[in-house]
């Protein structure tokens, strides 16, 4: 799937994570930029879950940038499909 | 018909869009803790708070506490999707905002079902509270409250109220107070707990016990949080007198010894003891933190 | 070897000599003596009415001998507000001076200036209780080529009176100092209330300059520092930033997290067996630790239970606790806002303390050895209950060991309140980074998610279990935690030693190892 949608999602509050989706143009790949406050200790750990659910969601020729402020693996997994969904246009219960 | 009493003096709201309360919601002694998808979210970020309460759910423990989730009313865009995603995780309770009458329950326990169904569970585990915010729910309340065995609570939004009847919030809560004695009245006719509407001035502590001092007076069982400061307050005020605490004990201690021997009904001090007013007993002494021997 | 905590220390290193493994806190303490001799004070002369003022710090400094490898030494009573420390290094570096010890009692994020002058060798030996922020990160990447020495703030009293740090010069800042140099901090514009960590210096440097912005007409009273022990006095513009040394009052935390792990380190207080009359009190000055004091002042109240002295690091909290005569008395050494400093001028029952009667455990008993009930903090804490205040999870060298480890020993009841986790990082863990206090000398940990008693002490367990208190085994609540965060990759260290660790008593009870950054 690609994303349709610039599209965002968390708080720059502690223990949360912003997650920022662009649509990149054909057979680009997909472009990653992740920064945390706690990079030694979880960096390798929040990659893949990323990867992973990218690639659930078979999302590709996304820009995806992330800045993280430890949050926990269920709130990393919350945003990180509330962006995707966005991006992809699933407004199901919310309104843009 | 006695009803299963849980500890619910202490009820804490905590916005469903903020991961570092959720995962601290536990921590703070609260009977119940509330995760809101309603009114502490805001319309944009419906969907992200629900996507991250039902994780959470999952995975955090919140130890002794029962957790409830409010949801959006049915008539938002956002209500139907909450439910999907909310109910087969199974927390305690929902609470339903803006609860105006039974049809609307009913309504709302058919849609409940419909995915309990899917999902295979049972229609019995996950409880309702309905939240009466509006007049018209004021009026309604004996029959939201009494009509459903699955709504175990009724609760009272005093900001939603007092806008809804277009009245100023006074802190003395006179405009409210019929609300408040009706919705506690409905409660006690239909064997189930009423809790109060939250004190919003965290700084005032006086105030607080004050509100919440009138509240158990009139018959309220507990009351909303919206600091963990004030928890320790309003478990003071609930905690059961010296007095209370030594009745039910004799009470639960002689009913112990005398199922033993085999005797169903026996009297204290001439009273017939039957078994809600054991269970009663064992209640207070449960919110007592204290044990028969 | 290992020392018998099981941490490897090295018998000798270049520069710092023969290091001996920590064996127990008690251990070297139970002979009755210490063994390492003590060097002489200097010997002055002085002829009447002389004249110690000079017009600069820096004619002072050039009168005082500088030479390359001195020891320079400072106190830390101006915390970030402090610049005398940069001043005068910047004055040696253009001197020509190079290869200095620096013995400040601690470091702060205002003497991250002087970092070029650990670059360029101006600066090749730190001893500190701590180490913050530029200066920290950059001795944890192994900037220095001797390893920095962090001792305890009764250590450094020891390490002085053997000779382990031996001062030339010590530039004494005072916010108010008569031109004999008598020399105070309870008043003056820049006032930060107790100078103990300084009265040891003032005794053993070879030169001594107090410095001020406030002379006053001889006798400068309190003589907090006496003249006999000062060769010079310069009068400057500042001695710092009096808004950074001091605030008005300090006052207790409105985190809800701090404040619920207080309030259950309260009730374990109170359980203990500890809490009764007569009891002695210490709390940290801020955070969670200093929010205990606010519920034991409560329930102090509520029990009409008196105390009898309170130790510390003083916060205008607990000259509220005297004034109500909750507690009879206050030994202060160190004052941490400008309520403190006023009452320690007017109040004969606030009585400021050198760090030697603080907590130097080689004497007839310092004062920490009088403590009831401490109430600690920790950057990180192990299954063993030793405790890491010096490095944070992510290896920089962050903190301070400062009066943890004397307090600790002393206390008859030590506290440790943290949170399980802080952002995404445990701080129960298998294994600290670095030990600064060693799990024997801890009796308790509180953190929002249980208590856990040190199994050294089954009748404490027994106290607080049947008072219905959350006890939880360290094991399982660490466990716990690492389910709630993840398990953090470990961090990489070289083989290269940066950092030593010493126990109050001399002997090495940790190193730090070189990070490697990423």
């Amino acid at each position: 799937m690609k994303p349709q949608l610039s599209t965002q999602s968390g708080t720059f509050e502690s223990s949360d994570v912003i997650f920022l989706i662009e649509p990149l143009p054909e057979n680009s790949g997909r472009r990653l930029e992740i920064s945390s406050t706690v990079m030694q200790q979880f960096g390798a750990d929040f990659h893949r879950i990323v990867v992973e659910m990218l690639d659930k969601y078979d999302m590709t020729d996304i820009h995806l940038i992330a800045k993280d402020k430890g949050a926990l693996e269920p709130t990393i997994k919350a945003r990180l499909e509330t962006v995707i969904k966005r991006s992809l246009g699933e407004q199901e219960g919310t309104l843009i | 018909m006695s009803k299963k009493y849980k500890k619910r003096r202490s009820m804490l709201y905590i916005p469903g869009n903020n991961p570092a309360m959720i995962q601290q919601g536990g921590i703070y002694g609260a009977d119940s803790i509330l995760l809101d998808l309603e009114d502490a979210v805001a319309l944009n970020q419906k969907d992200a708070a629900r996507i991250l309460v039902r994780n959470m759910l999952h995975v955090i423990d919140f130890y002794d506490a029962e957790v409830c989730v409010r949801v959006n009313h049915l008539n938002t865009p956002f209500g139907l999707a909450d439910l999907e995603a909310i109910v087969p995780l199974q927390p305690s309770a929902i609470r339903y905002p803006k609860t105006e009458s039974a049809e609307e329950v009913a309504e709302l326990f058919q849609i409940i079902e419909k995915i309990e169904d899917r999902h295979g569970l049972p229609h019995t585990k996950m409880t309702l509270h309905a939240m009466i915010e509006t007049a018209m729910g004021v009026q309604n309340v004996f029959d939201i409250a009494s009509k459903f065995d699955r709504v175990d609570a009724i609760t009272i939004g005093g900001q939603d109220l007092t806008a809804d009847m277009n009245i100023v919030y006074t802190p003395d809560g006179a405009g409210i107070d019929f609300a408040r004695k009706r919705i506690v009245m409905a409660a006690k006719a239909s064997h189930i707990d009423v809790i109060d509407t939250v004190f919003p001035d965290v700084n005032d502590e006086e105030g607080l016990r004050r509100e919440t001092e009138y509240a158990k007076k009139i018959g309220f069982t507990g009351k909303a949080v919206i600091n963990p400061r004030q928890i320790e307050i309003i478990h003071e005020v609930f905690t059961p007198t010296e007095e209370e605490i030594r009745k039910s004990y004799r009470i639960v201690k002689e009913f112990r010894t005398n199922s033993a021997a085999g005797v169903g009904v026996f009297a204290i001090d001439g009273k017939m003891i039957d078994a809600p007013v054991v269970a009663r007993a064992e209640y207070i002494l449960k919110l007592a933190n204290v044990t028969v021997g | 070897m290992l020392n018998s905590l099981g941490r490897k220390i090295p018998e000798y290193i270049d520069g710092i000599g023969k290091l001996e493994p920590f064996q127990g806190a008690l251990t070297k303490l139970r002979k009755g003596w210490m063994d390492e001799p003590t060097i002489p004070a200097p010997n002055k002369a002085y002829l009447p009415h002389q004249n110690k003022l000079c017009n600069s710090l820096e004619e002072a400094i050039l009168r005082s001998n500088p030479h390359n490898g001195m020891t320079i030494s400072f106190h830390h009573h101006l915390r970030n507000g402090d610049i005398l420390l940069v001043q005068t290094l910047t004055i040696l570096h253009n001197m020509g001076i190079r290869d200095i010890t620096l013995a400040s009692s601690s470091l702060n994020e205002c003497h991250d200036p002087i970092l070029p002058y650990l670059k360029d060798g101006t600066v090749t030996r730190i001893y500190s209780s701590g180490i913050r922020s530029q200066l920290g990160h950059a001795v944890a990447l192994g900037l220095l080529d001797i390893p920095v020495v962090i001792h305890s703030h009764g250590g450094r009293v020891r390490s002085i009176h053997t000779g382990k740090i031996q001062i030339d010069l010590t530039v004494i800042a005072a916010s108010a100092a008569d031109c004999e140099g008598n020399a105070t901090g309870s008043h003056g514009k820049s006032a930060f209330g107790s100078i103990g960590y300084a009265v040891i210096d003032a005794r053993y440097a070879k030169q001594v300059i107090v410095v001020t912005d406030n002379l006053v007409n001889f006798p400068c009273i309190p003589l907090s520092i006496s003249q006999n022990f000062v060769d010079q006095v310069v009068v400057v513009d500042s001695i710092g930033d009096a808004s950074k040394i001091a605030t008005g009052t300090t006052r207790i935390t409105n985190s809800p997290m701090d404040l619920r792990i207080a309030k259950l380190a309260a009730d374990v207080i109170e359980h203990s067996g500890f809490f009764e009359p007569g009891f002695a009190f210490q709390v940290g000055a801020g955070g969670a630790s200093l929010a205990v004091a606010k519920f034991i002042r409560d329930k102090m109240k509520a029990k009409g239970i008196k105390g009898s002295f309170m130790l510390g690091g003083i916060t205008s909290y607990c000259v509220d606790m005297l004034n109500e005569g909750l507690f009879e008395t206050i030994f202060d050494v160190q004052s941490f806002d400008a309520t403190v400093s006023n009452s320690l001028l007017n109040n004969r029952r606030h009585i400021e303390i050198p760090a030697a009667l603080y907590a130097n455990p080689f004497n007839c008993g310092c004062i920490t050895n009088k403590i009831d009930v401490v109430v600690l903090g920790a950057l990180e804490i192990d299954v063993d209950f030793n405790v890491n205040v010096i490095t944070g999870s992510e290896g920089k060298v962050r903190g301070a060991s400062g009066g943890h480890s004397d307090t600790a020993s002393g206390a008859k009841l030590t506290v440790v309140v943290c949170p399980s986790f802080r952002g995404r990082i445990p701080i129960i863990k298998k294994r600290v980074h670095t030990i600064v206090t060693p799990g024997e000398s801890i009796h308790v940990l509180v953190t929002e998610r249980g208590i856990c008693v040190n199994p050294a002490f089954p009748e404490l367990e027994e106290n607080l279990k049947r008072a219905g208190l959350n006890i939880k085994d360290i094991h399982d609540l660490e466990i716990e935690v690492d389910k709630i965060t993840g398990i953090p990759a470990p961090l990489e260290y070289t083989d290269k030693i940066v950092g030593v660790v010493e126990y109050r008593d001399g002997t090495i009870i940790d190193v730090i190892h070189q990070l490697k950054e990423k």
